[in-house]
């Protein structure tokens, strides 16, 4: 064929791609810039390495070592020796090993504590936007005095209540994303309660559960997927801060990033590497659900589509 | 206006009403009941039950609601379980503190911010562009008390250039009058106290500052390429303006409404974050008050400290709300 054939071969494609959904084309608007490549590299690795972990790494996370134990002072924590390629961390554990198994913990409290605010949030949001009126107002009045207290402030008020454990983590960072998911997802519902598709919809005699569910729902998702990955990111970072100020989990011997940057707080002039690496760590990971969400974010903008 | 005003302010109301029933809701939550989290884990059964018929715990719910609402709008948040001092006492001494801190980093949030993302959508697409937005997106992921961890490590350990922590060197004597540091030095003529109040601020400042910083670039940015393709930002260009005035007039004016909500909407961040800083540099605002009381469980502290940060929260947005309708008279209509 020849180039000019080739060309117009495209543009017949294209043309007929005109139909396609917006969340198809946002899909593949998306994965067109590298800003989103690089998100979906490093959240790829993130998530391998999470499974992976317990396989590959070299010595058991969960258990001192009387090799590294022996140098173990207050003042003095074994750097890399033979076999221990990041030395020990203040218990004599494997600090390599550790790292390398906190991705899945890290995973583990980033997710649920996503998962568990966008269900609720979603249920609560869900019947705001299907049901209007009081169910509405009250609702929302509800999700503006959750979001009226500062979101660090409202973790930490829910984690005063429990005992110190890591659900308890993973439930008081779920609470933080409860109210956004919730007003996000009715401000779709609402915005497509009065679009003409329901309307049509409801003018063939569909029943409201089946327009809820079939039209509605489906069509309002995108910016909550959005969001929840956006949340990925602040729930490590917000787990980690729990941890920093004392409300975290207390097992302490938990390979999990956060607990471990603010287990290492008091030792960083003793041996700093405790809290670089998870810290790192956390950071290139929330660095990569965010470059996700947001670039999901903006090719899901109506006002991108070309 | 005023009836904007009004409205708005009425509309604060129901939601401060809600949260006292939370906040109630939460003191009797709490484990072992609100005696023993006043009295502590240590309290014998016989100083429970006096404290439960102090507290009044045996009449009606709804009795016991307006009693502890009555205490809480006269300020009276019971004494701390570590000092043994009133809540509220602890609470008006540190707030000077976490001001001082909070404001210095909104400066220098909006201070560098806007001028940023100005720049950056003037830019867009280039590299000065993508370097923007890639500072604001790390700026975003490194969390607030590492970053002071980093500056800290950097510049007190490694280079010895700034105070570690605290607000004042111990070998100034500072007279207190407001309690912001740097004001009193001014206010009382100690200017090395001032100074030395300044020194010991740029640090925490600089790390509360990371995420506003980070919000405020890319709300501007976002908001300028907006602005620019608007109409009349086409008509002031062709009838010959010139483009400095299109600029400053056309773009910039308008560019900086969502701005101006976003820097109260950052608030609530601001709070979460001084928590977070002020623990790092030992700086004895708010949020270390907040964060012996996790430490101690110190409930009746915890619970004045969660009520006034709510309380300023709201009050803040309540402020942003009618400048907003201020700038843009739109608002007021709706």
């Amino acid at each position: 064929m020849s180039i000019l054939s080739t060309r117009k071969a495209e543009k017949i494609d294209s043309l007929a791609e005109g139909g396609t959904s917006l969340a198809m084309d946002a899909l593949r608007r998306t994965f067109r810039s590298p800003v989103a490549i690089l998100g979906l590299v490093i959240v790829g690795l993130f998530v391998i390495l999470a499974i992976i972990s317990p396989f590959i790494a070299p010595k058991d996370p969960y258990r001192p070592y009387p090799e590294l134990k022996a140098e173990l002072t207050p003042s003095n924590i074994p750097g890399p020796m033979p076999g221990f390629l990041l030395g020990s961390d203040q218990n004599g554990y494997d600090f390599f090993s550790r790292l390398l198994v906190g991705a899945q913990q890290t995973l583990f409290v980033g997710v649920f504590a996503t998962l568990i605010g966008v269900a609720v949030g979603m249920i609560i949001g869900g019947l705001a936007g299907a049901f209007g009126g009081w169910v509405d107002s009250v609702l929302m009045r509800l999700t503006d005095i959750m979001l009226s207290i500062p979101s660090l402030l409202l973790a930490i008020s829910i984690a005063a209540l429990l005992p110190g454990s890591q659900w308890t983590v993973i439930i008081a960072v779920a609470m933080i994303g409860v109210p956004v998911f919730a007003r996000l997802l009715r401000g779709a519902m609402i915005a497509q309660r009065s679009s003409d598709h329901v309307l049509a919809a409801t003018a063939l005699g569909v029943k409201r559960k089946t327009i809820v569910f079939r039209h509605m729902l489906p069509n309002s998702i995108g910016p909550v997927i959005v969001q929840a990955t956006l949340t990925l990111a602040t729930a490590i970072i917000d787990a980690a801060a729990l941890s920093f100020l004392g409300l975290g989990d207390s097992d302490w011997r938990r390979a999990e990033w956060g607990l471990m940057l603010g287990n290492a707080q008091e030792l960083l002039s003793v041996k700093p590497s405790l809290a670089f690496f998870p810290a790192i760590a956390i950071i290139i990971v929330a660095l990569g659900f965010t470059l996700l969400g947001e670039s999901m974010r903006e090719s899901l903008d109506p006002k991108n589509r070309r | 206006m005023l009836r904007f005003t009004v409205r708005r302010l009425l509309q604060a109301v129901p939601t401060l009403f809600v949260l006292s029933i939370l906040v109630f809701a939460w003191l009797r939550m709490l484990p072992g009941g609100p005696a023993t989290a006043l009295l502590g884990d240590k309290a014998t059964p016989e100083r429970v039950a006096a404290m439960n018929a102090v507290l009044g715990l045996d009449d009606p719910i709804v009795v016991q609601y307006f009693r502890f609402l009555g205490r809480t709008l006269t300020g009276d948040f019971g004494n701390s379980l570590i000092t043994g001092d009133p809540v509220m006492e602890e609470v008006s001494w540190a707030f000077p503190a976490t001001l001082e801190l909070s404001v210095a980093a909104m400066f220098l949030a909006v201070l560098f911010g806007i001028p940023m993302g100005y720049i950056a959508a003037r830019f867009r697409g280039r590299f000065l562009d993508n370097a923007t937005v890639i500072t604001t997106l790390v700026g975003v992921a490194v969390p607030v008390f590492f970053l002071g961890f980093l500056l800290k490590y950097i510049f007190t350990q490694e280079m010895s250039l700034l105070p570690p922590s605290g607000r004042h060197d111990v070998l100034i004597d500072a007279t207190r009058v407001t309690g912001i540091a740097t004001l009193d030095g001014l206010l009382t003529g100690e200017f090395d106290a001032t100074w030395d109040a300044m020194l010991h601020l740029i640090l925490p400042s600089v790390a509360l500052a990371s995420i506003p910083f980070a919000v405020i670039v890319r709300i501007t940015r976002a908001s300028v390429l907006d602005v620019q393709g608007e109409d009349f930002v086409r008509t002031a260009d062709s009838k010959g303006l010139t483009t400095q005035i299109v600029r400053k007039r056309h773009v910039l004016r308008n560019a900086l409404l969502p701005v101006s909500t976003t820097i109260g909407l950052q608030t609530g961040l601001l709070m979460s974050g001084a928590v977070l800083t002020e623990k790092v540099f030992a700086w004895g605002g708010l949020g270390t008050l907040l964060e012996q009381a996790i430490q101690q469980r110190d409930y009746p502290r915890l619970q004045g400290l969660i009520l006034l940060f709510a309380v300023v929260f709201v009050l803040v947005n309540l402020l942003v709300d009618i400048s907003y309708a201020i700038i843009d008279p739109r608002v007021r209509v709706r």
